[in-house]
């Protein structure tokens, strides 16, 4: 996808190294997310963890999802992220009023070692076929054919709730 | 980088053939064990081209600006370094680099540094994508044109990333109007360029060039053109829309506490995303590299050439709106129409599969541009802005009351 025609036979190193500086990049900044003491800059490093996230969708040929994640999360909700930290008190403390740190972080961990473990058990069936050359139309078929009354319902349901957001911010 | 021109000219045999043959030699020289780091190389070759070469070209293009809005203000424009002053690019770089590099004390220091680099990298990555001639693609992404949506949406993080870590409220004004600007005009960027992609039925951009072989976009998609090129002035914060810079009010927004080439760098990346969207203006609209006679690159830089100096003329001609105005304009007008654009040329693609013709048929041009010209009409009719409503906190701002108020209380007192 993302490389040259002439040259596209970038082999299995490759790829594993571009996995591996990916996935370190990705895990990285998913940390300092969560140790850095200032809120924007948590934001900023959560921007550099949707790259990396964008960069493996990459590695596994998903060109569409690759873009899409860019656009959306790196570009979108990033932006509505910062908004939100700037509408917080002493941003450059770190969360001042969270008094359970202690909790929160039994719960996360509960949620990491159970995804750990179902990803651990589970029987992955790994599909024999080639990855498509592109998945742009694929996806395309199937939205706005077999899935166009589900695609439809969620149009209707994302407009209803900015008209929501409107009325709810409008000054009489 | 497909041989799909007929007859390669000297500058695609020679130069253009370089980079994969040399990437292709270093294959074969290092035989088929270490592929990555031919592809390493090869990548880090190409990326040094698609990097450097705009950035080189960058000065060249401030200097058409200088020049030209120079001659809309009836001025002489830079004229003393080089001949035609064309060096002047090259001394205000010198200038740059040599000044003291100022970082304010109360500011995030780490962010602060970064910003710069956050603005210019995405810039960047949109040339690699971009057709320059028959075979010159560095990558001929099958997504290209949503890639280069997605990528350049990211620098909206980095203007945020600058003003907020400036630690001045004048930056921090200039940010939050530059991205709730933005946001806005990300909408009909992207929805204008719609009708295109319906058109050509793909989203790579070498693709879209070979549908133009017939007739350039810009005859089938009147309002696509339109919307677009209003909705990238908006993005490149240019005149019509630079109320995130506003000399007169933010003392220039964001980039107010930068100095010497960090504020450099910003400038290069706006510039660079002036050079980058021409590209991409011409390759949508205007059929790209192609043309008679000359070679391909050649047209698309006399294509790039006239699309900046429409630009510059829009600058030294239109004042500056406000920032309900420009919002208002993009929610009201701008996205409306580019719907009602994809409304239009999703019936006539339609039309085109249901009768089987194999290309798009060149009598729709003077409908879509009747239809143009009557949705225009329409919309500006209707687009009625009120102005704003609000009064002014007395205590706070004096008397100051909206222009509107003014002629209501005036017309008031007349009767």
């Amino acid at each position: 996808m993302l490389h040259s025609p002439a040259l596209i036979t970038s082999g299995d190193i490759g790829l594993a190294v571009a996995f591996w500086v990916l996935a370190g990049i990705a895990i990285a900044s998913a940390l300092s997310v969560i140790l850095v003491r200032s809120m924007f800059r948590a934001a900023i490093f959560l921007v550099l963890t949707f790259f990396g996230i964008a960069g493996l969708y990459v590695t596994l040929e998903a060109d569409f999802i690759a873009v899409v994640q860019v656009l959306i999360y790196a570009g979108a909700i990033s932006i509505l992220l910062i908004f939100a930290v700037l509408f917080t008190k002493d941003v450059n403390r770190g969360s001042t009023f969270n008094k359970t740190a202690l909790l929160s972080f039994l719960i996360a961990s509960l949620v990491f070692v159970s995804m750990v473990i179902t990803a651990l058990t589970t029987n992955w069936t790994i599909s024999a076929e080639a990855a498509p050359a592109t998945t742009i139309g694929a996806l395309a078929g199937a939205l706005f054919n077999r899935y166009v009354l589900p695609f439809e319902i969620v149009g209707l349901l994302l407009l209803a709730a900015i008209i929501g957001a409107l009325v709810l911010v409008r000054e009489k | 980088m497909s041989p799909t021109g007929p007859n390669p000219n000297w500058f695609e045999r020679w130069v253009l053939d370089f980079i994969p043959s040399t990437a292709n030699a270093l294959k074969d020289l290092l035989g088929h064990g270490p592929d990555w780091l031919a592809y390493i190389l090869f990548a880090l070759i190409g990326g040094f081209i698609v990097v450097n070469l705009p950035a080189l070209l960058t000065p060249l293009f401030i200097w058409i600006e200088r020049k030209v809005l120079a001659r809309v203000q009836h001025r002489v424009g830079p004229n003393r370094v080089g001949p035609f002053g064309l060096l002047q690019g090259v001394a205000d770089a010198v200038k740059l680099m040599t000044k003291e590099d100022l970082v304010p004390d109360s500011a995030d220091k780490l962010v602060f540094n970064l910003a710069p680099l956050m603005a210019a990298i995405p810039v960047f990555l949109v040339f690699p994508v971009i057709p320059y001639s028959a075979r010159a693609t560095l990558a001929d992404l099958n997504l290209g044109l949503l890639y280069i949506i997605s990528i350049t949406s990211v620098t909206e993080v980095a203007i945020f990333a600058a003003g907020w870590s400036s630690n001045n409220k004048y930056a921090l004004f200039g940010a939050m109007r530059a991205v709730a600007m933005l946001i806005s005009y990300e909408i009909p960027l992207a929805l204008s360029l719609m009708g295109v992609v319906l058109i050509a039925g793909t989203m790579q951009l070498s693709v879209i060039v070979d549908t133009q072989r017939y007739m350039p976009m810009i005859l089938l998609q009147p309002i696509g053109f339109i919307v677009f090129v209003t909705a990238v002035s908006a993005e490149l914060n240019r005149t019509p829309f630079d109320l995130l810079e506003a000399e007169s009010e933010l003392t220039t927004g964001y980039h107010v506490e930068y100095s010497g080439m960090k504020w450099g760098v910003f400038m290069l990346a706006e510039y660079a995303a002036a050079f980058a969207y021409s590209l991409l203006i011409a390759t949508l609209f205007f059929s790209g590299w192609k043309g008679p006679l000359l070679p391909g690159f050649v047209w698309l830089a006399i294509k790039v050439f006239f699309i900046w100096c429409v630009f510059i003329w829009i600058r030294g001609t239109f004042p500056r709106l406000r920032v309900d105005q420009v919002m208002a304009f993009s929610w009201k007008f701008l996205v409306p129409l580019s719907l009602m654009n994809v409304l239009v040329t999703a019936v006539e693609v339609n039309i085109q599969a249901n009768q089987g013709w194999e290309f798009f048929p060149m009598w729709f041009a003077p409908i879509n541009l009747v239809i143009a010209v009557v949705l225009i009409v329409i919309m500006s009719k209707l687009f009625k802005f009120e102005g704003q409503t609000r009064q002014v906190l007395p205590s706070r701002m004096g008397t100051i009351i909206p222009v509107t108020q003014a002629a209501e209380r005036a017309a008031s007192k007349a009767k």
